[in-house]
């Protein structure tokens, strides 16, 4: 489904992705560690085509396409989805007509009808259901004085409603109560299919004890520096980062 | 695609301006420059009564003791006034054409390519009767006749001065003196023609009636009038749709609205402007510099002016409400969007005199591109103004990161009861924000189109429908391709 080589890319000529290498599988759930300021969500955010980054080397394939030539609204209409780790607030854009006008603009694009209001509604219901958000949010504007968790909600049930073949979401377990990060993971894994994949990025393993991943990697400083399985997670859970400094260390031939 | 994307991010491409054909059409002017011999000359065409050419005459001779205001926030290249014609006329076959049978077909098909028909059968299953203005002459009036049943007087500045010159006598300049400032002064001097309404005491129109201003000739200035009575308890929705050529040499536009309100009346005006705007770099485009004012003379009156800004390089304008009669009521409900190197001015006074007035305003100002958008609006109660209610709500839209947004608000209460309230809020609309909608799959046009039009909702709901729509397609159109 995706394949990533040596993919390079920066921001105002600062390198920040350098070099990763990432295969995944139809039906495969990957999960992305790391610590803070690793690049984490610089490679969600590049594929997704946020234009602040420059890609400056590698390539990405996805579904067999070159996914680079694609500008980021193609890529979402070829269905990759990515859920921010800082929701974007517009004020004046309706919570609801927003998703709508989104959906419609992905069926169209599969040459499917579209829906109109009421339609929209019927599905958006049992969603809503699904993950218990509060229906008064589709009547706001988007994600503006939204909680937290609130926002982190809304993303997934944005991503229940677009059904994508590639999900990336970029820490959307960060700020959810205990609750919601149950009935959050419900509705990542009722959108499992093998047919579709998900691209987790997490700083917690309780996460992953909800939505098992096939594999887990470890990215640090702009490259993938271990891959696992899900046991790794459990292992990072214990002994931290620390060990980078070590690897480094070693790395630098001390 | 980094660059594709640019491409449509920054500027607006020229030729976007559907409306900027030029109609080949002989027309009747008078050769550039202003002198007395030029006003009485223009008043003499129009085979004016005397005490209107005199009062013309006055008013040129104090405007030549006036100087242009700067006190607005804008930037334009002094006018050259003696370089302007003042009169030109499109010369019909027969002088003043009795039916649309008349009108030169020229002008009818320029108005059919604008989306305006004025064969009346065609013309919105008869809900607007149309006043079509042509380089400030009336060409055609519809549902005349129909009108003309219930009294109301509807049709061109020039025939009402024929036809009903004590009422023209009695009203013009009631409202704006022809000392008013410089350009209604210069407009009171000069104007060609414009649309007159008269609505007899207890009649409620039935439609909407509608004038629409269509600037062709090069290097002439226009200068329209408009003048509206409702009478006592009469009823009266106006609609003012504006476009004009795209020519490289900038155009002076001033025009003077005259809105007076008797008691129990109630007049609702709008306006959808879209004079040509310029092309992205500044060159050409309508200086709209206008003077709109109405009256709530008696009881219990009330003027609401609805107004989208779209078009024109420098707009100022100030839409405004004088509040004399007790109860009586003034309302604002402004759009102005400026894209590129447009810059607009604009915002409204209402002055509240009487007992118990209370006053709106809403105004909305979305700036993209290089443009400059100011909203300035003043609101003052005089001594006598018992309870006087004002609620402002000024909200400004940034789109990109290169254009501006300004409000100046003046308060002036000297009543202790008064309640003014100002709210004022701005938003940025960023490349976050439009990537946030890509992400999901909506293009970048219909993310800015959507964003618009929920921003501009409480300003819509004020027009008539057909208008509210035509009003969000103008949106889109004077948008596309601003900054994400
Ligand atoms: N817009 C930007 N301007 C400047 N630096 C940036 C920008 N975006 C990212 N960076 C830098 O790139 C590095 C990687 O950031 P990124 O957001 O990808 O980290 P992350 O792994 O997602 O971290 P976290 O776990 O805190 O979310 C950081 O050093 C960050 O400061
Ligand atoms: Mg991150």
């Amino acid at each position: 489904m995706l394949q990533i080589r040596n993919l390079k890319a920066g921001i105002d000529g600062q390198a920040i992705l350098k070099g990763i290498n990432l295969e995944i599988k139809p039906g495969e759930v990957h999960a992305i560690m790391g610590p803070n300021g690793s690049g984490k969500s610089t490679l969600s955010q590049v594929l997704a085509d946020n234009e602040n980054y420059t890609v400056d080397g590698g390539s990405i394939t996805y579904q067999g396409r070159d996914l680079l030539e694609l500008n980021a609204e193609q890529r979402a209409l070829e269905g990759i989805f990515m859920a921010f780790q800082y929701p974007v607030e517009i004020p004046g854009f309706n919570n609801e007509t927003f998703l709508r006008t989104a959906l419609n603009a992905q069926r169209k694009h599969r040459g499917e009808v579209e829906y109109d209001a009421f339609d929209f509604a019927q599905v958006a219901k049992e969603k809503m259901k699904l993950l218990e958000l509060d229906p008064g949010l589709m009547k706001r504007s988007l994600n503006v004085g939204f909680s937290g968790g609130e926002k982190k909600r809304n993303e997934c049930f944005q991503m229940a409603m677009l059904e994508p073949s590639l999900a990336i979401l970029d820490e959307t377990d960060s700020g959810l109560d205990i609750d919601a990060l149950r009935i959050v993971s419900q509705g990542i894994n009722a959108l499992r299919r093998e047919d579709r994949a998900v691209l987790l990025i997490t700083h917690y393993q309780r996460l992953l004890e909800y939505i098992v991943p096939d594999h887990v990697h470890v990215l640090a400083d702009g490259q993938i520096v271990r891959s696992g399985g899900k046991e790794l997670a459990s292992e990072l859970e214990k002994t931290g980062y620390g060990w980078l400094d070590d690897k480094a260390a070693t790395a630098g031939g001390r | 695609m980094r660059n594709e994307d640019e491409k449509t991010f920054e500027g607006l491409a020229d030729g976007d301006y559907k409306y900027g054909f030029v109609t080949d059409i002989e027309s009747d002017s008078l050769p550039p420059g202003l002198s007395e011999e030029v006003v009485r000359e223009i008043s003499r065409r129009k085979e004016e009564p005397d005490w209107l050419t005199e009062w013309r005459v006055k008013a040129y001779h104090h405007w030549t003791t006036l100087e242009e205001p700067t006190w607005a926030k804008v930037e334009f290249p002094p006018i050259d006034y003696q370089a302007l014609s003042y009169y030109s006329a499109p010369k019909q076959k027969i002088a003043a054409p009795k039916n649309l049978d008349e009108v030169d077909p020229e002008l009818l098909e320029t108005y059919e390519k604008l989306g305006i028909p004025l064969r009346e059968q065609e013309v919105l299953a008869g809900v607007v009767a149309v006043d079509a203005v042509f380089d400030s002459v009336s060409v055609a009036t519809t549902f005349k006749g129909k009108l003309e049943e219930m009294g109301i007087i509807f049709g061109s500045f020039s025939d009402a001065v024929k036809e009903y010159p004590e009422l023209v006598k009695k009203y013009l300049g009631s409202v704006v003196p022809y000392k008013d400032n410089y350009y209604a002064t210069l407009n009171s001097a000069v104007f060609s023609d414009g649309s007159f309404c008269y609505v007899p005491p207890g009649v409620r129109c039935p439609m909407e009636l509608s004038t629409y201003f269509r600037i062709n000739a090069a290097n002439t200035g226009q200068f329209e009038r408009t003048l509206l009575i409702a009478d006592e308890g009469a009823y009266v929705s106006y609609l003012e749709g504006c476009t004009a050529p795209q020519r490289d040499e900038n155009q002076l536009h001033a025009a003077v609205v005259e809105l007076i309100a008797h008691k129990d009346a109630q007049i609702k005006y709008s306006t959808v402007q879209n004079w040509y705007p310029g092309d992205k770099d500044g060159k050409g485009g309508i200086y709209n510099f206008v003077t709109k004012r109405g009256h709530c003379r008696g009881d219990n009156a009330k003027i609401s002016w609805t107004q989208v800004e779209t078009g024109s390089a420098i707009t100022w304008k100030y839409p405004s409400c004088i509040l004399k009669g007790d109860n009586s009521v003034g309302e604002f409900y402004s759009v102005a969007v400026t894209n590129n190197m447009q810059q607009a001015d604009t915002g409204t006074k209402m002055i509240h005199i009487g007992k118990n007035t209370s006053s709106t305003i809403i105004s909305k100002g979305i700036s993209a591109g290089k443009a400059q958008n100011s909203y300035r609006g003043m609101v003052k109660v005089v001594e006598t103004a018992e309870n006087a209610r004002n609620f402002s709500q000024c909200d400004s839209m940034l789109i990109g990161d290169r254009c501006g947004a300004h409000t100046f608000p003046y308060i002036d209460v000297n009543n202790p009861t008064a309640q003014v309230e100002h709210e004022a809020t701005t938003t940025k609309i960023g490349e976050d924000q439009i990537f946030y909608c890509n992400q999901r799959g909506i293009s970048t046009e219909d993310a800015i189109g959507m964003i618009v039009n929920g921003f501009c909702r409480e300003v819509f709901q004020e027009l008539p429908m057909e208008f509210a729509v035509e009003a969000q397609k103008l949106l889109s159109v004077s948008l596309e391709g601003s900054v994400g």
